[in-house]
């Protein structure tokens, strides 16, 4: 039985969730979830992720959200396809990838996540986007990613000098964020420019990417 | 040699410590004083570029980021001391959910609250009353989906302990302690029966004994 998740093709969190299975070379169907008519706050949906968030898995009986989780779960099931995103043969390095997992979980994402926000979605809530907001996160993001300057000098990729689902997890975010004016933040910084384009330029990550038109006329 | 494990008084290095406890594995900590800046000085940083505890070294192996860590070592120990992760890989799926959950939906408001109530007097900086009143409002949501879920599974991802449930021990512990906002965990059926039971394991006990709060 396919895999089936849950959410939308411009969605960040469900663009995370989609490059990790196409990393992984796995089977699913996309099954929409009807965010402007409010169909992930209603009790179907709740049922299946009662924060009323997308993405949402379903494997047979086993039903999955949050998206990091989802995505660890694919890695971990599927070690017999595609590539290797977690290092499972390799305590050590697997370690490794789960520490820049939380780095992005919790330094990363905090930072970037409302820069996005208040590009791409304020407009739609019919705000202009907030200077104050953007410039407070841009500092805290520009500090996350003067580490990151200095770790990519030492290693190819976060993890270490294989590409692994600590990379990954910074896709979606990222993607929407070179779209901004802001873009000169991964621009400036020699070894983050590299790294972002490298990962960007993953054919599982192109695949989701070009359906990625949030913001853009028509959507 | 031994794990050691820097910033033992403060709440996220708890996290790591209850695990290594749960997991029977033999550690020493080294003190990190966070109050004084300690975590921001240029020796520190060289360990853990991001000045946050907890960090781990293991010989010469150096992990930060809790969350991090604690998989690691429920991993590298599956088979000794208490069974942290589940049996198989969709049990596994379940912990990794629902300490997602706790990472991305509960942690904001509860560390939003610890920060603004008890280390805005010692770190001299003005309580902000509108930010408390809205952590609140959030972390009750958040409390009330818990319920839910509780009310359905004895424990966050089914019926045993596991590092969705102790991921949750150290700020909740501020919470019903010295932030004096244990309504919020009493006043809701399953989660204060499923509060009682977690925090009342000998692992959990035996860290409050051994390790001071800075509040």
């Amino acid at each position: 039985m396919a895999l089936k998740l849950y959410g939308i093709a411009m969605s960040t969190c469900t663009s995370r969730v989609m490059t990790c299975l196409h990393e992984k070379k796995v089977d699913f169907e996309l099954v929409p979830v009807n965010l402007f008519a409010g169909e992930h706050k209603q009790p179907p949906f709740l049922a299946k992720n009662p924060f009323g968030l997308i993405p949402v898995l379903e494997d047979g009986d086993l039903t999955l959200f949050e998206s990091r989780a989802i995505s660890a779960y694919v890695a971990e099931k599927f070690t017999e396809t595609g590539y290797d995103l977690i290092r499972y043969q390799n305590l050590k390095e697997a370690a490794q990838v789960r520490v820049w997992m939380e780095v992005e979980s919790q330094q990363y994402h905090p930072a970037i996540s409302p820069i996005v926000f208040q590009f791409f979605v304020a407009p739609l809530q019919g705000k202009t986007p907030d200077q104050a907001i953007i410039d407070e996160n841009l500092v805290k993001l520009g500090k996350v990613l003067d580490i990151y300057q200095d770790k990519l000098s030492h290693t190819k990729y976060l993890a270490g000098d294989f590409y692994s689902l600590a990379d990954l997890f910074h896709l979606p975010y990222t993607y929407y964020f070179m779209k901004t004016p802001c873009a000169n933040l991964i621009n400036d910084r020699p070894h983050v420019k590299a790294w972002w384009e490298d990962i960007s330029s993953r054919p599982a990550f192109q695949k989701v990417a070009s359906a990625m038109t949030f913001g853009e006329k028509g959507n | 040699m031994v794990v050691k494990v820097y910033g033992p008084d403060f709440a996220s290095p708890k996290r790591v410590i209850v695990c290594l406890i749960e997991k029977e594995i033999e550690f020493e900590t080294v003190p990190v004083d966070l109050l004084k800046g300690e975590h921001k000085q240029p020796e520190f940083l060289k360990l853990q570029p991001f000045g946050t505890v907890p960090v781990v070294q293991d010989g010469d192996y150096t992990l930060f980021e809790s969350r991090a860590i604690i998989r690691y070592y429920a991993e590298k120990y599956k088979s000794q001391g208490t069974d942290l992760l589940g049996k198989t890989i969709e049990e596994r799926g379940l912990v990794e959910n629902w300490l997602e959950v706790e990472a991305q939906s509960y942690n904001p408001p509860i560390f939003a609250l610890t920060l603004q109530i008890l280390f805005s007097p010692k770190l001299g900086f003005p309580r902000d009353e509108n930010l408390i009143e809205e952590s609140e409002e959030k972390l009750a949501k958040v409390l009330d989906i818990y319920e839910e879920r509780l009310s359905k599974s004895k424990y966050l991802a089914g019926d045993c302990f596991s590092l969705a449930d102790l991921s949750h021990l150290p700020f909740t512990q501020y919470l019903v302690g010295p932030m004096g906002k244990e309504y919020m965990i009493k006043s809701r059926k399953h989660v204060s029966a499923w509060w009682d039971d977690i925090s009342s394991r000998p692992s959990w006990q035996k860290v409050l004994q051994l390790y001071s709060a800075p509040v």
